[in-house]
């Protein structure tokens, strides 16, 4: 699976970096930055919840 | 240090007015109304009784108890996530059909004619607002506030330790921990807090006479702009002189947009992290199950915390929008210009999503509610709310390990005529 990131939808909830730290960051800005597109195990699940609280829907699953 | 207060005209007099419309569980107010929508609790361990039953029904319109005002009443959990996240229902307070929970002229068009702060806004217009200030917020700013947070938690667990008992949790902790917390963010003097408080517990009680309510906010955003005013000549190490200092890089400070901002940050800033103080308090006092738990391990208190958000829901309505088209959710078309009510409660206690919601169940994994909203306008302090709560808890519970209510629980004043739940006063002892 691979994470994509909208950046221009992006609100700054930091619902995500709650979620997975080891996926996501947020910048000075308060916008998402992803540490990495391919999660995986644990990271990977965990990546998904984030995609489902996201309350702008900025974040997205492409399944490889 | 000088106050802001001292350079506002202040009224004494109605500042020892007693807040009105206190009421208790026994009294049960319009507790038997059933068609009453918003509904009042007559407990904060149940939602008003007509809730389920509308969340059987397709959205409904129902009249508000307040003003008669037909709204569609939003209450699955689905269907609070489609409309919070749809661009096609605007924020935009001014708008005449925005549902307002009082019926109050006057109150109305001062919210009209003051220039809007994000929580007012849709699309690009809210996004650059929100982007102005959303750094200052983010996960790890909020961390690095966890030692001075927990530095002024002790301090007034000192102070309570200290005091003879019983002691109101609400004046010594609940009250002033998210106050002095903002006043350091924002750069505003500490001894200013009981001048906004009482403010600001006017303007949101679904009970201050319509002269009272309109005086409050006038003197509420007369203090911002004060405030404002101060840091634009003298700036300190704050939110507001960093966004000055920001506006002026970029061309002129936008004066207006930033006493509404600070209006908005001051009011959201503590009343609603205060109240949620008293209620988990109470909520773990009452379920000492769920305490236990915590006080055994206190890496569950973040996903407690997020339980007694969903439980208690304490802003219930800020969620209310209004249509600028026809818009389908859930099978029934909302006509452009209608208002909508999105109950974030009833949503949060929708069994379709929390299995038994009456259940205050602190490893339940509740990370999936809407106590903070959903869609672009989800709270913007939430993370600074997320930690308060959590190191509060943990230290509350830590420090006073035989914490307990000084009376019975339904002797405690609830806020059931207030548009943000929570308690009046929490008599503890120890």
């Amino acid at each position: 699976m691979r994470i994509k990131a909208d950046t221009d939808v992006c609100v700054g909830s930091g619902q995500c970096v709650l979620t997975e730290p080891a996926v996501f960051d947020q910048g000075d800005d308060g916008i998402v930055l992803l540490l990495t597109d391919h999660p995986d195990g644990d990271a990977a699940k965990r990546a998904r919840d984030a995609v489902n609280l996201c309350p702008s829907q900025a974040l997205s699953i492409v399944e490889d | 240090m000088r106050t802001v207060t001292e350079t506002v005209s202040t009224g004494v007099a109605a500042d020892a007015a007693k807040l009105a419309g206190r009421t208790r569980i026994a009294e049960k107010p319009g507790g038997d109304a059933e068609d009453v929508f918003p509904g009042l609790r007559s407990c904060p361990f149940a939602t008003p009784a007509q809730y389920a039953p509308m969340r059987d029904k397709p959205i409904t319109k129902v009249p508000l108890s307040v003003n008669d005002q037909e709204v569609w009443w939003v209450s699955r959990h689905e269907d609070a996530r489609a409309v919070l996240n749809d661009r096609r229902f605007s924020s935009d307070r001014r708008k005449e059909n925005f549902p307002l929970f009082n019926d109050d002229a006057d109150t109305r068009e001062r919210f009209r004619k003051q220039k809007p702060s994000m929580i007012g806004l849709d699309g690009a217009e809210h996004a650059t607002a929100r982007r102005a200030v959303v750094g200052e917020f983010t996960v790890r700013r909020m961390a690095a506030l966890r030692p001075r947070i927990q530095e002024i938690v002790d301090e007034f667990i000192d102070r309570m330790l200290a005091s003879d008992q019983p002691v109101d949790l609400v004046q010594a902790l609940s009250l002033p921990v998210p106050s002095l917390v903002i006043c350091e963010m924002l750069g505003a003097p500490y001894e200013d807090h009981e001048y906004f408080q009482k403010r600001s517990s006017r303007l949101i009680s679904r009970t201050t006479s319509p002269e009272e309510r309109a005086d409050a906010f006038d003197e509420l955003r007369g203090y911002m702009d004060k405030l404002i005013t101060i840091k634009e000549s003298n700036p300190g190490d704050d939110l507001f002189s960093r966004q000055i200092a920001r506006q002026r890089e970029e061309g002129e400070i936008d004066h207006e947009s930033l006493v509404s901002m600070g209006f908005l940050l001051l009011l959201a800033g503590h009343e609603t992290t205060a109240n949620m103080i008293s209620l988990g308090t109470v909520g773990f006092l009452h379920n000492p199950a769920q305490l236990a738990a915590i006080k055994a391990d206190p890496s569950k208190t973040p996903l407690a915390v997020e339980e007694m958000l969903r439980y208690f829901t304490i802003v219930e309505l800020v969620t209310s929008r209004v249509a600028t088209e026809d818009v389908e959710i859930g099978g029934v078309t909302i006509k452009a210009d209608d208002g909508v009510v999105v109950s974030g409660l009833s949503a949060n206690w929708d069994p379709a999503v929390f299995a038994e919601p009456d259940e205050l169940d602190v490893e339940r994994g509740a990370r999936h509610h809407i106590a903070f909203g959903y869609g672009p306008h989800q709270c913007l302090g939430q993370n600074l709310a997320r930690l308060e709560l959590e190191i509060v808890f943990n230290t509350l519970f830590r420090r006073i390990p035989e914490l307990r209510l000084a009376v019975p629980v339904d002797d405690i004043a609830f806020k059931s005529d207030a548009n943000i739940y929570g308690v009046y006063e929490l008599p503890v002892t120890w």
